[in-house]
């Protein structure tokens, strides 16, 4: 092992790309559940639910895989950032536990379906708005001494971070409603399009207000975006953001269009995700600490390298054949 | 009124970790036993191994969605109620965390999909690989954690930098002393556990006469395999305590309440310490058994409390019960396994109702046991979370006050309070649906499970 190698671009790439595809994939079957308390009827419901379980565990082991490389690879990020997060993270987990339990028993428990499928609902909403409140404090910055989270546990609710708490829940709504276009027919399939058009707008709205909120509020990002020649190279990112939504809109309007929706919300979240970075940069507690500085041991971030880069390719690629397996459009049970 | 928030989050930590410990402590050793029954009958071709396999598999399936949840749970405690803890051990623990999240998830995932749904999709041979593979996961699960658990009870390969450790030798972080005879003990352990369950849902399908020929091969397979592990376990047991004695005396000391180093030490049986005045109460002990047991000599020295300052005395009064709970359940169930297979001669073992009782009472033994034999060991490990350096005061996240802990504990109470009672309530349902004559042939629909899990459906006219 050569010490002199830096290893913290690749972890930053994978760190980044273990968070980018919990968002993808949980967001949607959260999405699923979010949308799941406004379906029709019984069998709409039971088609959705139909359509995640066979891959939400899968899904939310990104979540776990997550946060266990941040704590390998960047700890003093890890543990700065985690207590400032305590209550949205404590309501996350509790959360997940209701609607991750809800897939088996609310098939096996028929007495309590009712109880169950509002868990499932529930659960999916306030677990989304937990995740967009750990998102907006984190944009916003921590109190710090440099080695510990030293602000209180109420600091992350902001009017701030509930802005990105909402907006999170029509993000992740778009994304339920873009898998429900791909895995549906008939009127469930014309529902969903309807529903993608609403969130579509939520996600609109919020972008546009985090995007000018952040700079007004914070010199340092405002720095970066806005001058030159920052503004016209950075110019493309909201070009492009504009353009992938209209798409979108355009896509969940024409009946032939069945992967659009959910690429178009796939792209939007890649274009927010792409702008939230060129913001922080090289920032992995905003405005305090950098990757360098948070960066594990080189001996540690080598020794979990090794396996993780035999044992990731291994896991896309079984992940990428179960949904080859499920795939199709979904039935009820 | 002051909430002390070191004292919380140790009671929110022991609160998680309890529930969840649970689950592996089954799911480890179903997972294992499906395999078994897969390769039974992928050998012998008997439909009996099917049914109960099939059986098992749906219960693994519940208990398996539990233990994903408060799994999820677990990597986000070391962040948010122990953040100087994480930024500690960092460097030498994530790893080890890490690697169980990628060869243990993958494992699973990868292949419990096609142990659920994929029966008729894949050839017989593939499906039982896809079982033992979903088992090898469990272990490989078990391995880590466990690698994890021992480097904190027996530190090694890493050195202490500013406040930090820095890993020296991985083979030496991961194969601590203490790791071989904890993982032997704690999956043996795990294995037993599930054995009880087995038996006792085989012994209440025996009392009510319902699917006699399924219920018959479990218990008696089961039965067999019991009488090895048990004294195998014994014998574990013994070994991590001699183990204990030499890299963490102070543990030792409080497992057996030895407040003062003596050589010919009594063994106390029962009694009730009292850590103020360091004596202990109302004792019951047998002379020279102490030394005998744990020097395997008569005059040997037993090393007490009194060697430490009292800064570094683990709680003794949990410890000292913990320990003797588990042990006593282990010969319990030694006896009540031994007189099961006595009981063979005949078939009496199949019918005889009061002892049939016995087995469908004794299914939460295993589980007891386990929480006990993790109470000694981590309780024992007080007042370190890395023995010897690493104190759990100086682990916990300082930002974090006293209600803040109090509101977030009494969350994860409420919740656990709901879902265990829920998902034992699912899982009686499916046993009491049991294992139904389930055609081994019969293709799914369009090749998409219907279900999470496979549905049985209801058969009209089965004895209830």
């Amino acid at each position: 092992m050569n010490p002199a190698f830096d290893f913290v671009p690749v972890w930053t790439l994978i760190l980044g790309a273990a968070v980018f595809f919990y968002v993808l994939l949980d967001g949607f079957d959260l999405g699923i559940g979010i949308l799941h308390r406004f379906a029709a009827d019984e069998r709409s419901r039971a088609v959705m639910v139909a359509s995640v379980a066979p891959v939400w565990d899968g899904n939310e082991t990104w979540l776990v895989f997550g946060a266990l490389a941040l704590l390998g690879a960047f700890p003093l990020a890890y543990a700065i950032i985690i207590p400032a997060v305590y209550f949205p993270v404590a309501i996350m987990l509790l959360s997940l536990i209701f609607r991750g339990v809800a897939f088996e028993f609310r098939y096996h428990d028929t007495p309590y379906r009712r109880f169950w499928d509002r868990a499932f609902e529930a659960g999916s909403l306030i677990a989304t708005f937990a995740q967009g409140i750990v998102l907006g404090a984190f944009i916003q910055g921590f109190q710090t001494d440099g080695h510990t989270f030293t602000g209180s546990s109420l600091d992350c609710f902001t009017p701030f971070s509930i802005v990105t708490g909402a907006f999170l829940v029509f993000g992740y709504a778009l994304l339920g409603a873009g898998w429900l276009v791909l895995k549906t027919e008939g009127a469930l399939h014309a529902w969903a399009r309807e529903c993608g058009r609403f969130a579509l707008v939520g996600v609109c709205v919020g972008l546009l207000v985090v995007s000018i909120w952040t700079p007004l509020t914070q010199a340092d990002v405002a720095q970066r975006w806005f001058t030159w020649p920052n503004f016209g190279e950075l110019l493309p990112v909201p070009l492009v953001s504009a353009a992938i939504a209209g798409a979108t809109w355009r896509a969940l309007g024409r009946p032939g269009a069945s992967f659009g929706p959910y690429a178009g919300a796939v792209g939007l979240f890649a274009m927010s995700y792409l702008g939230l970075a060129i913001s922080l940069w090289p920032m992995i507690v905003p405005h305090h600490i950098t990757l360098w500085q948070a960066a594990a041991n080189p001996s540690t971030q080598a020794f979990l390298l090794v396996g993780t880069l035999f044992l990731l390719p291994i896991i896309l690629m079984y992940s990428g054949w179960s949904y080859w397996v499920f795939r199709g459009k979904a039935r009820p049970e | 009124m002051s909430l002390n928030p070191l004292l919380l989050s140790r009671l929110q930590f022991g609160w998680v970790i309890g529930w969840h410990i649970l689950l592996p402590a089954f799911t480890v050793g179903i997972a294992s036993y499906i395999a078994l029954l897969e390769a039974l009958h992928l050998a012998t071709g008997r439909g009996v191994y099917f049914r109960i396999s099939a059986f098992w598999t749906k219960i693994f399936a519940i208990a398996f969605g539990m233990g994903v949840v408060t799994g999820v749970v677990m990597p986000f405690q070391f962040g948010t109620n122990w953040s100087r803890y994480s930024y500690a051990t960092a460097n030498v623990l994530s790893p080890l965390f890490a690697y169980e999240g990628l060869m243990a998830f993958f494992l699973e995932a990868a292949f419990l999909g096609v142990l659920l749904f994929g029966r008729h999709l894949v050839p017989r041979w593939a499906h039982c690989f896809a079982a033992c593979m979903v088992a090898v996961g469990t272990l490989f699960s078990s391995f880590w954690i466990l690698a994890a658990n021992s480097w904190m009870q027996t530190p090694a390969g890493a050195k202490l930098v500013d406040g930090r450790f820095v890993p020296t030798n991985w083979l030496e972080i991961v194969f601590t002393p203490s790791f071989p005879f904890r993982l032997f003990h704690t999956v043996v352990g795990f294995y037993i556990t599930t054995g009880f369950v087995v038996m006792s849902v085989a012994a209440g399908y025996l009392l009510r006469e319902r699917f006699v020929e399924e219920a018959r091969r479990m218990l008696s397979m089961t039965l067999w395999l019991l009488l090895c592990f048990l004294p195998v376990q014994i014998l574990l047991g013994d070994a991590s305590g001699l183990i204990t004695e030499q890299y963490q005396p102070a543990k030792l000391a409080a497992i057996e309440a030895h407040w003062h180093t003596q050589s010919r030490a009594p063994l106390t049986l029962l009694a009730i310490p009292d850590q103020q005045h360091a004596v202990n109460r109302d004792a019951i002990e047998i002379p020279l058994l102490g030394s005998l047991l744990l020097t395997h000599d008569p005059n040997g020295t037993l090393v007490g409390l009194d060697q430490f300052p009292r800064s570094d005395w683990p709680p003794v009064l949990p410890v000292f019960f913990s320990f003797r709970i588990m042990v006593g359940i282990g010969f319990l169930m030694l006896a009540i396994v031994a007189a099961g297979n006595v009981l063979r001669r005949g078939e009496r073992v199949f019918v005889n109702r009061m002892y049939l009782r016995v087995f469908q009472w004794s299914a939460p033994l295993g589980f007891i046991a386990v929480l006990a034999g993790w109470v000694t060991t981590e309780v024992g490990r007080q007042p370190w979370t890395v023995y010897g350096l690493l104190r759990t005061a100086d682990s916990v996240t300082p930002s974090l006050t006293g209600w803040n802990v109090a509101l977030s504990l009494a969350g994860y109470a409420l919740t656990y309070l709901i879902m265990y009672p829920s998902g034992l309530w699912v899982m009686a349902r499916v046993v009491r649906r049991g294992p139904l004559d389930v055609d081994e042939h019969a293709p799914i629909e369009g090749a998409q499970p219907r279900s999470p899990t496979r549905p049985v459906p209801e058969t009209p006219g089965q004895p209830a």
